[in-house]
């Protein structure tokens, strides 16, 4: 079929999965069969759980093919391409068949990740077919003003999607009246909040509306230079930015006199980051760009007014820039359709942790936190029991399962105690230990902390030492009351974001699961079964067979009994590690 | 010490040329010293620093700072296994532990054959298909199991393709 085509899903994700791969074995057999088909390449369109995705387009219609490896490949060709019979078993999503993941796809309205998944990242032609670049042809044509940008930026309800959620239009008018001749504009790429990823999948998949969104935001606050500070940890982010950056300076989007419009000039670099968490503060993001180590500083000044080598800097995140094209182009209105009352548009959210659905979905604000775990996440892995959902990374904070009404807007989030952040959803089933859940985040924000304030510094360690004595069967009375006074401390005697955070995960869990605090330290149990130090391994007579496995294998000869007779676990000798556990072939062992 | 090129000289002065202070150079420098040589030395140091106008001890400041940067030498094939939240609710540290008791090395040593060195590391935003790992800065491998990863391991040793 000559207008059939056959996309190849190429994200970080599909690449693991062995898209590679099979994008070689499609591009083999077309050639070694004379087949008549066009085989192009995209990103991630959200449903990693699925990777390696190949899309068929034809005259019938769209298939999306999920799972598919070399083998499959094969088989979609024969199938499919020459014998034209889709293989149904195969597909996730097509508009020929109802999908059991249409509720995945029904509940999302794509504005950010509007092109990945369906245009060639790599290809300005692909971007531009899609609409791209009308956004700045239209301020060219159309003689918009800086200020009418601003105007519809603002009215659009548009806010920060890096976390704090500030308007973007503000941002930008404020911007817009420092009357300096130099000014920057830094797109904040620096993804670090574990469990989010929708930046990369923006940067991977869709680089060009990046480049887009800062162009405009240039030209609407009077930037000459821009930079996008992106983490090293993102390679193929990088390497499809650089190609991306020189499509765009052929074709007159970056450089001098842009668009015809006389005087606007403006160019940008990326520059790579090493590994900071803290480097997404940013005032710790300009030091890095400067060379420094990336510490943050005091504010005031802020950045729009002393900022980038002292120059007003104006700073947004990937995800909000990605926004600003698809806005100039449909208005503010559309945009703000979308939404509450206070948060407009869409967001994109990673699912992660205990989910089935692993991946991005991006929804309207105002569905709620419930909504997007079982609709379309599609619920929890092996339908354990939901507990809670951490929002907002180490800075955020858990929402427990009986808050899940709760609707994803930037204030119901806060007044849970948790935070938007940018956007990762780690979802926690029964069998994870909320207590354990903050230790582990109190020892990422101790490690990542830069070390400038002495609360967070100091502060941060000496609660995940209460919090791993807790884990560990050694918690006092009074250690609750110790976190949570640590906490404000911390929280009043920070500088920056991290600090000022760094508590939210131990203060939510113990606003909700202040039961399982409670557990560990007076009874010495973890109501989770998950903190090893307080666990209890038990023989369970009437199924052991006395095969004497686990006594083999016990390290400190902990269990005793003869063979073919019940053993019995010593408790004074047991280290809890779990040993006979594991190997008990007759699940006689019962831990508790 | 020598350790740039001609061309790699060149690279440099484009790379001063894009900023108004030549410090802001030193993260870029210092990733081309760490591509050619694994790994970041003392001597390298010095080197950056006559090379940009910048004192040793800003330097060795930024080296250790930032996580990326390898001061000691790592294996040929460097193993980064993410042990942060999503990875850890899926069996981060189980497969980190593994990888550690096969090669028998602890975070950031590395065997005796110079081949591997394991390093834990936060999140590289793979985390909807968690656990993950990466190698060398570069390549994903995800939704890793014992089994899986033992196999990557191998193939690396064999010289086998992944």
């Amino acid at each position: 079929m000559a207008n059939t085509k056959v996309i190849v899903g190429l994200g970080s994700c599909g690449i693991a999965a062995g898209a590679g791969k099979v994008y070689d074995e499609l591009l083999r057999i077309r050639e070694a069969d004379n087949l008549d088909f066009e085989l192009k390449k995209t990103s991630c369109i959200g449903m990693c759980f699925k990777e390696p995705l190949v899309e068929i387009i034809d005259d019938t219609g769209s298939y999306l093919y999920g799972e598919v490896d070399i083998k499959k490949a094969d088989e979609i060709l024969e199938k499919h391409i020459q014998n034209f019979s889709p293989i149904k078993e195969y597909i996730v999503k097509s508009d020929k068949y109802e999908s059991v993941y249409k509720n995945y796809f029904d509940g999302q309205v794509k504005i950010t990740l509007r092109n990945c998944g369906n245009i060639n990242p790599e290809s300005i032609d692909d971007y531009e077919e899609s609409g791209g670049y009308e956004a700045i042809k239209k301020i060219g044509n159309e003689r918009i003003s800086a200020n009418e940008i601003i105007k519809t930026i603002l009215d659009s309800g548009l806010r920060g999607r890096g976390g704090g959620g500030f308007p973007t239009g503000l941002k930008w008018k404020f911007a817009n009246n420092n009357r300096s001749k130099d000014k920057y504009i830094i797109c904040n790429a620096d993804e670090g909040d574990p469990g989010a990823f929708m930046d990369r999948s923006v940067l991977e998949g869709d680089p060009h509306s990046e480049l887009e969104g800062m162009i405009i935001g240039a030209y609407s606050i009077g930037a000459t230079e821009g930079v996008i500070y992106c983490r090293a940890e993102y390679p193929l982010a990088i390497k499809r930015l650089n190609i991306a950056i020189i499509q765009a300076r052929e074709r007159g989007y970056l450089g001098k006199d842009i668009l015809g419009i006389e005087g606007f000039d403006f160019d940008l670099y990326i520059k790579e980051g090493a590994g900071a968490f803290v480097c997404g503060e940013e005032t710790a993001l300009i030091a890095s760009v400067e060379g420094e180590r990336g510490m943050p500083r005091k504010r005031p000044p802020f950045p729009a007014v002393s900022g980038l080598w002292r120059k007003p800097t104006n700073i947004n995140n990937v995800e909000t820039f990605a926004n600003i094209p698809w806005i100039i182009v449909n208005g503010a209105l559309a945009y703000a359709k979308y939404g509450t009352e206070k948060s407009k548009g869409t967001k994109v959210f990673a699912l992660t942790g205990k989910i089935k659905n692993g991946g991005l979905v991006e929804v309207p604000m105002g569905i709620t936190i419930k909504d997007i775990i079982y609709k379309l996440g599609g619920g929890i892995i092996g339908d354990k029991k939901f507990k809670a959902v951490q929002l907002g990374g180490p800075s955020g904070g858990c929402i427990p399962e009986y808050l899940s009404h709760t609707i994803v807007d930037y204030d119901s989030v806060n007044a849970t105690g948790a935070i938007m952040g940018s956007g990762g959803m780690v979802v926690m089933d029964e069998t994870t230990c909320m207590v354990d859940m903050a230790r582990f985040f109190l020892e990422f924000t101790c490690k990542e902390s830069c070390g400038k304030c002495t609360y967070c510094r100091v502060g941060t360690k000496r609660m995940l030492e209460i919090l791993t004595r807790i884990t560990q069967g050694e918690g006092k009375d009074g250690d609750i009351e110790k976190l949570e006074e640590l906490a404000y401390q911390i929280k009043d005697g920070s500088l920056c974001g991290l600090g000022q955070t760094a508590p939210n995960p131990v203060l939510t869990t113990i606003k909700y699961f202040r039961d399982e605090y409670e557990a560990h330290i007076r009874d010495k149990k973890c109501p989770s079964v998950y903190c090893k130090k307080l666990l209890t391994y038990e023989i369970i007579e009437e199924k052991c067979t006395g095969c004497m496995v686990c006594k083999r294998g016990c390290p400190t000869k902990a269990i005793t009994g003869e063979k073919k007779v019940p053993h019995i676990i010593h408790q004074e000798l047991c280290i809890q590690c779990g040993d006979c556990y594991s190997k008990c072939k007759f699940d006689s062992i019962k831990v508790f | 010490m020598q350790l740039f090129d001609g061309n790699e000289l060149k690279k440099v002065a484009e790379i001063k040329a894009k900023y108004p202070e030549s410090k802001a150079a030193l993260l870029p420098v210092l990733w081309m010293v760490q591509e050619k040589q694994g790994w970041i030395s003392q001597e390298a140091m010095q080197y950056v620093g006559d090379l940009l106008g910048i004192p040793n001890e800003h330097i060795l400041g930024v080296v250790t700072f930032y996580t990326m940067f390898n001061n000691k030498p790592k294996g040929k094939y460097h193993l980064q296994i993410c042990t942060n939240v999503s990875c850890m609710l899926r069996g981060g540290y189980e497969l980190f532990n593994f990888v550690s008791d096969k090669l028998g090395i602890k975070n950031n040593e590395i065997t005796d054959d110079g081949m591997f060195t394991i390093e834990e590391v936060e999140c590289l935003g793979s985390c909807g298909t968690s656990p993950m790992m990466q190698v060398n800065n570069k390549d994903y491998y995800e939704n890793l199991t014992t089994e899986k990863v033992e196999n990557i391991i191998n193939n690396f040793k064999t010289g086998h393709e992944n």
